[in-house]
């Protein structure tokens, strides 16, 4: 080479990942047309295996350059700002859902004189009790999450770290537990469809997004004590540990919205 | 050293194909994979057009037959095919959308030059840029397959129109339907992911000295058109995933028997639709900003007041959607609030628009090819604003609302505009990424084609709009004959001139004159990718740019 680099960018070795991801995410897609028209489920399970296999594969490749030490202080700061970006992408995503129940539930659709419309009963849980407990196990999990934080910032204290991280993912589990246990007693239970009332759509909708996203950012935060414990994480250098902490923290942000509005003010009675 | 400070110049390129091709990590070859499949992706959306303008040619319908499609119409009985003509525009509609006009500007110009322009050895996220790529080809795999499978009225295809309303949308029988749900998934995360790349490279990797007020004009039209994709795309994503949802799972979001609104979709959809339309724009002045100033031999006029503009059309366009949908039952205030939001957005446009004219003001004008799509641009996104000034008019638009007077407006500002953009682009970029030169004989006639054809084929829809005429239909009354003919005359004309630019890049590709020098046009095309050798080699900038090479002491 005539010029060898310099600079401090990461300049990557070509790879295959993206390709087989792609290829993994199509396969998935067309399978998952073919379930829900109830022709064969295995194209899908077949795709989403190549999915995950391709995102272990990449990640793996992600960490072993990071302790290669490819990931110099500018390509840091890149990544903080991709995975900012990538959170807010995800923001504007729940702005769907809260758009549709804000929609649903300020303006319902009104009933016509001479009409046969009739504008459906609204159901709500009570958000005082199971609701209330879960945003208490969440809070407390990002709370054990900072608590590791810390532990790894200011003292370097691995041991700490790993006994945040691990309370941080009980608890985690705990809080999809409990929402399973809920959807459990409202379809089991209490008739609860998807549809046939507005209320319902936006309730299973929003929730089981929500839900999808502590279920990611669990295993997000697996991934992040399995690296502690092998001792991957300094207190200078630790974005994976960083992007799984914010992650988590706007996973419990969005609850707190979806708990005041959703369960709280969705349940008072109808303005109108 | 000049020149070799800047890149390592000649070093062995000994990647195999696939490798190269398949596994990329560098965002020049992923820029030119995003060119070449957008014109792939572009050929097919336009071939579906000229079949639609076949069958708008005379009243009746003639072509697309449920007994079968007929090239030329026989004097055997024809069963109008409606879902056939649905399909057509439906596809149009969505891959022009997604799959041709965002990733030609977005993807293949903005991946390539953007990096160059600021000096960043490549994208910040190198191996996720590539995964862009290949998401959209499977989006677009997905689209086509959506086409092909069986959909509504047990025949292929759905028939929907591209903004996918309900409840057309959610009762569409077959599997197209959630094919095309998940093609617009697909591409929707591939821009996403392109967008958090574009902006980060933008913000971290800039040449040592550039601020921010002195990158190039492009690249600040790709920065902020990757934060409408960033902020409009996921609520899109998720419009579309309530659809999926009433589809197959019994959701009922948008079906009033359970409480739902289908008018809630419209609003969802153009939160997102409308800064689609500054998505595919955007990139497109920044294109034309610098054609405009090197073949005028003048910096561009007013570079502060020029960002200023994309940044404020950036945001004034998220807060003007229903302007879409004035017909559908809002109140008047909510009306009149999007009616003057929408007028606003024609101030920074003109700014715009008066700064490219004063940039040419005085200027040693060349009529280069790239100069004349250019100047066809300012045309015909100038005729395109005026007429998006009157419909944005509450009132008038009760009378133009769903007519081919917004067909032709839109296609002036999309179809025209942007395409117009992208073939100045392609020609003023030609040399610099394949190292020869394309035929400027051949690129002027290509040029008038397309401009004659391109306006003959439009400028009539505002005739026929003003007469009544509704969009989205197979057939009409002989009244609107006269016009139809005329512009489907154009609509084949603007094909043939497609296909004569095909020829143009393959001539140019294997024949060309070889180009070797840095800056083949002049010295006022001064920003960074000029200042690299000719095609570049596969890593530029292995030592960042000093100030001297892209500070010139004058605003850009």
């Amino acid at each position: 080479m005539a010029h060898a680099k310099d600079h401090d960018y990461h300049i990557l070795n070509p790879s295959i990942w993206p390709l087989l991801s792609s290829l993994g995410g199509f396969v998935m897609l067309i399978g998952a047309v073919l379930w829900m028209h109830g022709i064969t489920h295995w194209v899908f399970l077949i795709g989403l295996v190549g999915v995950l296999y391709t995102m272990f594969g990449w990640w793996s490749d992600v960490v072993a350059e990071s302790r290669v030490g490819d990931h110099t202080p500018v390509v840091r700061i890149g990544l903080r700002y991709g995975f900012i970006l990538f959170i807010t992408s995800e923001v504007m995503f729940f702005a769907a859902w809260f758009w549709s129940f804000f929609k649903h539930r300020i303006y319902p659709m009104q009933e016509y004189v001479g009409s046969e419309y009739v504008a459906p009963a609204i159901h709500a849980v009570d958000p005082l009790h199971l609701p209330l407990i879960n945003t208490l196990v969440l809070l407390l999990s990002g709370c054990a999450v900072t608590w590791a934080h810390h532990a790894l910032v200011h003292n370097n204290d691995r041991k700490a770290l790993v006994q945040g991280l691990a309370i941080g993912i009980v608890l985690g589990v705990f809080f999809t537990v409990l929402q399973g246990y809920e959807y459990w007693q409202l379809i089991a239970h209490e008739d609860w469809t998807f549809g046939g009332d507005q209320f319902y759509s936006n309730f299973f909708m929003a929730t089981g997004f929500h839900g999808a996203h502590v279920i990611i950012g669990t295993i997000f935060l697996l991934v992040c004590l399995i690296r502690a414990m092998r001792g991957d994480f300094t207190p200078e250098k630790h974005i994976g540990f960083e992007a799984a902490a914010w992650y988590w923290h706007f996973v419990d942000v969005v609850w707190l919205f979806l708990f005041f509005a959703v369960y709280i003010w969705g349940q008072a009675p109808l303005m109108n | 050293m000049a020149d070799a400070a800047i890149q390592g110049h000649g070093h062995e390129d000994n990647r195999g194909f696939f490798t190269r091709w398949f596994m990329s990590t560098n965002h020049k070859d992923i820029g030119i994979l995003y060119l070449v499949f957008s014109a792939l992706a572009g050929f097919i959306s336009v071939a579906l057009t000229v079949f639609m303008r076949l069958e708008l040619m005379e009243p009746g319908v003639q072509h697309m037959c449920l007994e079968g499609f007929r090239l030329f119409s026989s004097g055997e009985v024809c069963t109008p095919n409606g879902h056939l003509w649905n399909v057509m525009i439906t596809y149009h509609g969505v891959l022009m959308m997604f799959f041709v006009v965002i990733p030609a500007l977005f993807g293949g110009f903005g991946n390539y030059f953007m990096p160059l322009q600021i000096g960043a050895p490549d994208m910040a996220f190198p191996r996720m840029n590539n995964l862009s790529f290949w998401l959209y080809v499977a989006g677009t795999t997905l689209g086509v397959v959506s086409m092909l499978a069986p959909g509504g009225n047990d025949q292929a295809g759905s028939g929907v129109g591209w903004v996918l309303y309900p409840p057309l949308s959610t009762t569409e029988g077959g599997m197209s339907m959630d094919l095309a749900i998940f093609a617009v998934h697909v591409s929707g995360a591939s821009s996403i992911l392109g967008a958090i790349n574009m902006i980060t490279t933008f913000l971290n990797m800039r040449a040592p000295g550039m601020t921010l007020f002195k990158v190039p004009l492009f690249s600040w039209s790709i920065f902020v058109t990757a934060w409408l994709i960033l902020l409009s795309l996921p609520v899109l994503a998720g419009a579309i995933t309530m659809l999926l949802m009433d589809r197959n799972f019994g959701f009922t979001f948008f079906d009033p028997a359970g409480g739902g609104d289908p008018v809630l979709y419209q609003h969802i959809l153009w939160f997102f639709g409308h800064p689609e339309v500054y998505i595919v724009i955007l990139p497109g002045f920044g294109i034309i900003s610098h054609v405009i100033a090197t073949f005028s031999r003048k910096p561009v006029f007013g570079y502060l007041p020029m960002v200023w503009a994309i940044i404020a059309i950036g945001v004034l366009g998220f807060v003007v959607w229903a302007h879409h949908m004035y017909t559908v039952g809002m109140s008047v205030n909510q009306q009149a609030y999007f009616m003057l939001a929408t007028m606003v957005i024609a101030v920074p446009t003109g700014v715009k628009v008066f700064s490219w004219i004063a940039t040419m003001w005085g200027g040693s004008i060349e009529f280069k090819t790239p100069m004349l799509f250019a100047f066809g641009f300012l045309f015909l996104f100038t005729v395109g604003g005026v007429t998006g000034v009157v419909l944005s008019q509450a009132g008038v638009d009760r009378a133009y609302h769903d007519t081919y007077y917004v067909v032709a407006h839109f296609h002036y500002v999309m179809s025209l505009g942007a395409v117009f953009a992208i073939f100045a682009g392609v020609y003023f970029y030609f040399a610099k990424i394949t190292g020869r030169q394309y035929s400027e004989f051949w690129g002027k006639i290509h040029f008038w084609l397309f401009f004659i054809g391109a306006n003959v084929t439009f400028f009539p829809q505002h005739f026929l709009g003003r007469q009544g005429m509704p969009r989205r239909y197979i057939d009409y009354p002989e009244a609107f004959a006269y016009w139809n003919k005329i512009s489907s005359w154009g609509a084949f004309l603007s094909f043939a001139s497609f296909l004569l630019f095909f020829g143009i890049v393959f001539y140019a590709l294997f024949r060309g004159a070889r180009e070797t020098r840095n800056n083949y046009w002049n010295e006022y095309a001064d920003t960074l990718e000029w200042t690299l050798p000719t095609p570049p080699p596969e890593h530029t900038f292995e030592q960042l740019p000093k100030r001297e090479d892209w500070d010139h002491g004058h605003a850009h």
